[in-house]
């Protein structure tokens, strides 16, 4: 499906800029964006190694483990397949709080961590598991208590209440990642069904 | 706001602190176990980098031809008549793809209807309740050489869409 999706945007994206008159745009863009996705890579050397550090003190003292063991029921409902002893628990439990709180910089290198930790549980090495699917949806669907960024976005453009959407937000946030463990749930018991 | 702004200062450097001083209390070598972490930070990255460029670069393509304006203006009158205003329209296409287009985006609705019209609200909240997918998708599974996605995309398009519904819906509720 990716390589759909990534042949789609190029394609899509050359033919639309025909059509608009955006061609050197377009071609600006790819280039650009090469170049930027490079310097992002740079610029998250440092942030990734930080929190692997922190995540690495946090494993050797044993937090891992006891969040993992902690937050078994509820990761064992919407992760199936994952061993209660796996560290995977514990990993997918940090990126879930990191995500809450906003701290997406450090989210995304627990999230790779607990990836890494599903994957060595995986028979199959080429296709998602049930409890990867999950772990996907759910970052996809924004699970964070207070959206700053926007907050910030709001103040900047000169709003009387730039906060007064947390709420809303929230409410908001709530459905979107209950919908998408829903479907995924449901995607899940159909695809066993075949 | 400016108690929400001053809470959340206090995750990152509480969260780093929490863990060392359980690490302390453990008896771990602290600084000596961050190293051995931190040591994978190049590693990951090295890893991921071929998949960010490869999607980044294909996104910025895909928004710099203006075709979202005309799949926003084709698919608003199917959604004018269930309430959705179309001027959220683009945002809400956008918002899978990339974070930072989508936070261009939302600078510029906010400049143009204001950040306290409805659309304003309810563009703000829609941004606050939905997240990158394809960028995410490509980057998680890369890292680990998944290739087969399975239900991944569309049952978290799924959610997107209950974004957009929803962020409508409760901004209706909530400021008329």
């Amino acid at each position: 499906m990716i390589n759909y999706i990534w042949a789609f945007l190029i394609v899509i994206g050359t033919v639309a800029g025909a059509f608009t008159g955006h061609m050197q745009a377009v071609g600006d863009a790819a280039v650009e964006g090469a170049k930027e996705a490079g310097l992002l890579c740079v610029s998250l050397i440092g942030a990734y190694a930080l929190w692997l550090g922190v995540l690495n003190v946090a494993k050797e003292a044993g937090l891992i483990e006891t969040l993992a063991r902690r937050m078994r029921g509820v990761v064992r409902r919407l992760f199936p397949g994952v061993p209660p002893d796996s560290e995977a628990n514990g990993l997918i439990t940090l990126n879930i709080v990191a995500n809450m709180l906003g701290m997406g910089n450090a989210a995304t290198p627990f999230g790779l961590q607990a990836m890494k930790a599903l994957q060595a549980l995986g028979k199959d090495r080429d296709e998602a598991s049930d409890a990867m699917c999950m772990l996907i949806i759910i970052n996809a669907s924004s699970v964070q208590l207070l959206p700053l960024t926007v907050i910030a976005l709001r103040s900047a453009a000169g709003s009387a209440a730039p906060a007064e959407i947390v709420l809303t937000a929230l409410i908001s946030t709530t459905v979107t990642t209950t919908v998408g463990i829903v479907a995924g749930k449901v995607w899940q018991r159909f695809s066993r069904c075949r | 706001m400016q108690i929400m702004t001053q809470i959340s200062a206090f995750f990152v450097p509480v969260f780093i602190a929490a863990i060392v001083v359980f690490g302390l209390a453990k008896k771990v070598p602290v600084y000596e176990a961050f190293i051995r972490g931190a040591k994978q930070g190049l590693d990951t990255v090295v890893r991921i980098l071929p998949y960010v460029i490869g999607f980044v670069f294909a996104i910025r393509i895909f928004t710099a031809s203006g075709c979202f304006d005309y799949l926003a203006a084709a698919l608003s009158p199917i959604l004018k008549p269930a309430g959705i205003p179309p001027e959220i329209l683009p945002l809400a296409l956008i918002r899978p793809f990339s974070g930072s287009a989508a936070i261009g985006m939302l600078t510029t609705m906010l400049e143009r209807y204001g950040p306290d019209s409805f659309i304003g609200r309810a563009a703000s909240t829609l941004m606050g309740s939905t997240e990158t997918l394809f960028y995410t998708t490509a980057l998680y599974y890369g890292s680990v050489g998944i290739k087969k996605t399975r239900y991944t995309i569309p049952a978290a398009l799924v959610s997107e869409l209950s974004g957009l519904l929803a962020s409508v819906a409760v901004c209706r509720l909530f400021f008329g």
